[in-house]
């Protein structure tokens, strides 16, 4: 890509997909502002005209609100610290030499493969029902009173679930990023009488510190978003609603389209707060 | 006073026995250099000494006492890697002290032993930098005050120049000397490069296929090696190695006579032969020379400026005071 023909000649070639790529973004983003400014309710009338921002101010005056940002910003909290800290675990264990390797990682990775509302409805049905589920038989077997899963503990439940779902992936990356250890650093360090835990922490550990940050913002990108696991276990109910499940209610539930759209961008603007704070205090590391 | 001993040390890999059973001692405040060709098992034995890796069977003696079983951080030994494996997120600062912190000295301590060292090797306005902002001369020397903090019994060196150009390294190599002298420490250093070991060496061990060849200082492997092997291995260029009716003539399988022995004459000489090309240095010039008699071409050293041109007509004539004797096994003869 040096000289002025090729730059240009390039630009040409990149130009179709990128084009593609601003409309699929501008499209939506356009039409989620434009119906955020109407009152639009598609069976009870449909397009009634221009409301100003009556429904930005609906939307966060609703008491559903600011549980919902809460709600939201625990989900996303609370999986990323168990998939880091899990993860980080368990890409030590598997970067260990043992029998079975390649079959062991492909069992870790497994979960990553199963489509979210399959395992919400498996970790529902099969783990969680408080009759016939693996836990409720556990709690039993110990003679203690089975736990109601999803009403009781619904948070903790969801996160268990969301976490698992992720833990593959924080493992996947994080055990790459020790591999590319160099063997010597290990060597110089227990030369240097640091022990077991003196090298995970001054040696493994800032090694990790770039993995860590690709994880981190990766999966809350993707955390955000959750919806499957909600929709498939609790439907919202028992303080399980997060802002996305909040917009959906909105739209499809309540049918005003003009509501659940002004959600929406308050969605962006919580998105983009969450990146700003995220790229301050990991973002640093990206940079070394 | 013999500080590292090595008694009957093994190492196998699996089935492969990459080091079959060795004696050495090495005194206190000698340079060793082990020296030989890559895949020889000279970084390997460097490990079993350093305890980064586990003998087969034999026994590790430091200071006079079993430490086969010592974890390699209590044996008191420094290691100077070749890839210099500092810790990139460190400073300079932190990477010196990182084997004081882990021992647990006071602040004071440690950064009195990091000034320290760090004035030793020049390293003072570097102390705040990372090792990513640092040229692959100053990591090294990093890497070596790393070393010199721990004020261990004996430093490990594992072909730490290996990863310099030519010029820094002819620096690096007296650096590393004049702190030998300074310290008076026991090295033990590891090095493919014969230069090195020439230039460096108290006492050179050559190793081949995870057997030791001969030990011994450089001039006594330059002037008496015991086999063909340390023959063609020690000196720069290669000693020529002759073997035929002409070695048959001093009663030997093979003879062996260095480039500088041999005496080049346009005239008259004992070897006729056909130049082949010359190598210029400016103080030196190496000419390659194809006698009749040799089934490999000759290696003569020519002082100044000679004046051959390829394909002329020469005489070669050996100093016979420097020739080398070897038997049909390739061992020196008395």
């Amino acid at each position: 890509m040096a000289t002025q023909h090729s730059r240009s000649a390039a630009r040409m070639m990149m130009a179709p997909a990128t084009i593609l790529l601003l409309g699929w973004m501008l499209v939506p983003l356009t039409m989620t502002l434009y119906f955020s400014f109407k009152k639009y309710l598609p069976l009870r009338g449909g397009d009634l005209g221009w409301v100003g921002f009556d429904n930005y101010v609906r939307f966060v005056s609703s008491s559903s609100f600011w549980p919902a940002v809460a709600t939201t910003l625990v989900i996303v909290g609370g999986v990323l610290i168990i998939t880091v800290i899990l993860g980080v675990l368990l890409a030590l264990l598997l970067d260990q030499p043992i029998w079975g390797q390649g079959v062991v990682r492909i069992l870790v990775i497994a979960p990553f493969f199963v489509m979210p509302t399959v395992s919400g409805l498996v970790w529902k049905n099969m783990f969680m029902d408080p009759v016939n589920g693996f836990f409720a038989h556990l709690w039993r077997a110990v003679g203690a009173e089975p736990i109601q899963w999803l009403s009781q503990a619904s948070l903790p439940s969801l996160i268990m679930i969301i976490s698992w779902q992720w833990l593959p992936f924080a493992t996947l990356i994080l055990l790459t990023a020790i591999q590319s250890l160099d063997s010597e650093q290990r060597e110089a360090a227990e030369m240097d009488g640091a022990g077991p835990i003196g090298r995970f922490s001054f040696i493994i550990l800032p090694h990790l510190a770039r993995a860590i940050t690709v994880v981190v913002l990766i999966q809350t990108i993707f955390l955000l978003s959750i919806f499957a696991e909600i929709f498939v276990t609790t439907a919202g109910a028992f303080g399980t609603k997060t802002l996305t499940y909040l917009i959906f209610q909105r739209v499809l539930e309540s049918q005003n389209v003009g509501l659940g759209s002004a959600g929406g961008v308050y969605a962006i603007i919580l998105a983009n707060i969450v990146a700003i704070f995220l790229m301050r205090v990991v973002g640093k590391n990206l940079d070394r | 006073m013999k500080q590292i001993q090595l008694k009957q040390v093994s190492k196998c890999f699996g089935n492969v026995e990459v080091i079959p059973p060795l004696d050495l001692q090495i005194e206190e405040g000698e340079f060793v250099v082990f020296v030989g060709p890559s895949g020889c098992g000279k970084s390997t034995l460097l490990r079993l000494i350093a305890g980064l890796e586990d003998v087969t069977t034999g026994q590790v003696l430091i200071n006079g006492e079993d430490a086969t079983a010592i974890p390699p951080a209590k044996r008191g030994l420094a290691m100077v890697f070749q890839s210099y494996a500092l810790y990139p997120h460190m400073s300079v600062r932190k990477n010196i002290a990182f084997p004081l912190r882990m021992a647990g000295l006071d602040k004071a301590e440690q950064a009195r032993r990091v000034e320290e060292a760090a004035s030793v090797l020049n390293l003072t306005d570097y102390l705040d930098r990372r090792p990513g902002q640092l040229s692959g001369g100053q990591r090294q020397r990093v890497a070596i005050g790393r070393a010199i903090v721990r004020e261990p019994t004996a430093f490990l060196f594992d072909e730490p120049l290996s990863n310099l150009d030519a010029a820094l390294r002819v620096g690096m190599r007296l650096e590393i000397s004049e702190l030998h002298k300074r310290l008076a420490t026991t090295m033990i250093y590891v090095t493919h490069d014969q230069v090195e070991a020439m230039t460096m060496a108290d006492k050179i061990v050559v190793l081949q296929a995870g057997m030791i060849e001969q030990v011994g200082s450089p001039l006594d492997l330059y002037h008496k090696p015991c086999n063909t092997f340390v023959a063609g291995f020690i000196g720069s260029p290669k000693m020529n190695l002759l073997a035929g009716k002409e070695a048959a003539k001093h009663d030997a399988h093979t003879i062996g006579i260095r480039p500088e022995h041999v005496a080049i004459s346009s005239t008259a000489g004992e070897w006729e032969g056909v130049v082949g090309v010359s190598e210029h240095l400016g103080s030196d010039t190496f000419i390659h020379v194809t006698c009749p008699v040799f089934s490999e071409p000759l290696t003569v050293r020519a002082s100044g400026e000679l004046d051959l041109t390829y394909g002329a007509k020469v005489y070669l004539t050996p100093d016979l005071a420097h020739l080398h004797k070897f038997d049909d096994l390739g061992i020196r003869l008395k």
